[in-house]
């Protein structure tokens, strides 16, 4: 398998702004630091020589970008997207959240990405540099000897447990595009089920009461976008950033996982961007895991136009109350 | 120095159609049920936002229960069928993150079971006082 590399995704943005078939670029741009990688929107060749960026730490899905940045956009954007992305595309699509006519879909070949915390752990403060030849990553840091870290140690979360390598979207591909994966992402969330109440409520209460509610997740997740947000207050002034009530405050995660249930393609977005680090997916996969036990599997954005499982029905559905005896029998 | 007696706060989400008449017939028939009971008449059970059952623990409620027409005999055809999926991801949430079990039901009640109505009223009212004060919902995010 080739290994692709940023100069691979400059020159086909290259070729493309430069036959006119794009106007725009959607990419990672370069940060302070090499782990510092955030999404950046590029309108020419100099721009994108300049800060353009791929490699293991070009973690942020980019889809989301596409809602706002194709609004007013005359002509096409040209957008990288690695295999996780592609169902969130699919499933903004889906919800008619951006014109298809207008985006120029590249999939890219993804190698996992790698977490900078779990770097951090290993090899301390200081990073200057982080290098990757492809099994391992040579850490440079400002106190220490340079040190060599298996990728496979520091991956992220969600690559660890990567539920797909296959592009479901895509106009052109750069590399190979692999097969959805049969993986363990819901191992953490039986793990949870099986703890009793008082354990469960005791772990939740030790993660979420280190949420700042910088909104972050909200912010970064695909599937939250929303024009108008319930957890804006409307009347404070700074309205991103202000719980209209302490309701909202404290029940602000089961509220937002609510919203995304059944629509979440499992990114792992709200986790990676998390400052305080709390597992967030967990909420979303345990909706996943219930719903694909419950009424049958379901991969949201796995296809363009698939009904989501909250807004439809069968005649035979589980009661309500049966998903508690049905935890019992696991316990 | 004498206990002051516990009284449970009961929410129950009742449709117009079929379990706010069920309780009506409780009433009319003189059959007991707990005056915990909070009674708030929706348009259907589907009316009821996920929110609203949040919102309601956190402003003190001890337990809620939704009471709509039996599936397949919803004034509006298919509500309740929305009902169900929707509780039971909620509901199945809430076990998840340590809320305790009992205190969410979703109960059909036809506009004449009013005996139903009131037993299941006695029931989960029952258990909710047995499980005492909701804290946990109300206090999540609480810091230490």
């Amino acid at each position: 398998m080739q290994k692709i590399t940023k100069e691979m995704l400059i020159d086909k943005a290259t070729e493309l702004l430069n036959n006119g078939t794009v106007s725009l670029v959607l990419g990672w741009k370069k940060g302070e630091y090499d782990y510092d990688v955030t999404p950046g929107v590029f309108e020419s060749v100099e721009e994108l020589k300049k800060d353009f960026v791929f490699g293991d730490f070009s973690a942020a899905n980019l889809s989301k970008y596409l809602v706002k940045k194709t609004e007013k956009l005359e002509g096409k954007i040209l957008v990288f997207l690695k295999p996780c992305d592609t169902y969130s595309f699919n499933q903004l699509l889906t919800e008619h959240r951006f014109d298809r006519e207008k985006v120029y879909a590249v999939g890219v070949q993804c190698d996992g990405m790698v977490d900078i915390e779990k770097v951090k752990k290993i090899a301390g403060d200081g990073i200057l540099s982080v290098d990757c030849n492809g099994e391992d990553i040579v850490v440079k840091t400002l106190y220490n000897d340079d040190m060599t870290i298996a990728k496979a140690d520091v991956l992220a979360e969600r690559c660890a447990n990567c539920k797909s390598k296959k592009h479901v979207a895509y106009d052109e591909l750069l590399g190979e595009s692999g097969e959805v994966i049969d993986s363990n992402r819901f191992d953490e969330v039986e793990k949870l089920e099986k703890m009793t109440a008082d354990e469960r409520f005791a772990f939740w209460q030790n993660e979420l009461s280190k949420c700042i509610r910088c909104n972050a997740c909200r912010d970064a997740c695909p599937a939250c976008t929303c024009e108008k947000c319930v957890f804006n207050n409307p009347n404070s002034g700074v309205e991103n950033k202000s719980p209209a009530n302490s309701f909202e405050e404290k029940l602000f995660h089961i509220i937002r996982a609510y919203h995304v249930a059944g629509r979440c393609t499992d990114c792992g977005e709200c986790s990676r961007v998390c400052p305080q680090n709390i597992p967030l997916h967990l909420l979303n996969r345990k909706f996943i895991k219930d719903i694909n036990e419950f009424y049958g599997e379901y991969q949201a954005g796995a296809e363009v136009g698939s009904r989501a499982p909250l807004v439809d029905y069968t005649l035979n559905d589980l009661e309500p109350g049966e998903v508690f005896d049905r935890g019992d029998e696991n316990a | 120095m004498q206990m002051k007696e516990y009284k449970p706060l009961i929410v129950a989400f009742c449709c117009n159609w079929c379990s706010y008449a069920g309780a009506d017939l409780a009433g009319n028939n003189r059959l007991n049920y707990p005056a915990e009971v909070k009674i708030i008449r929706v348009p259907c059970s589907c009316r009821v936002n996920p929110m609203f059952i949040l919102r309601a623990f956190q402003r003190g409620a001890d337990g809620v229960i939704i009471c709509g027409c039996h599936p397949g005999d919803c004034h509006y055809t298919s509500g309740n069928y929305f009902t169900r999926r929707r509780m039971a991801a909620l509901f199945s949430m809430l076990d998840f993150l340590g809320i305790e079990k009992e205190r969410t039901r979703v109960e059909w009640v036809s506009a004449a079971e009013g005996a139903k109505f009131a037993a299941t009223m006695n029931d989960f009212v029952e258990k909710v006082v047995s499980l005492g004060e909701n804290k946990r919902l109300e206090d999540l995010r609480c810091k230490r």
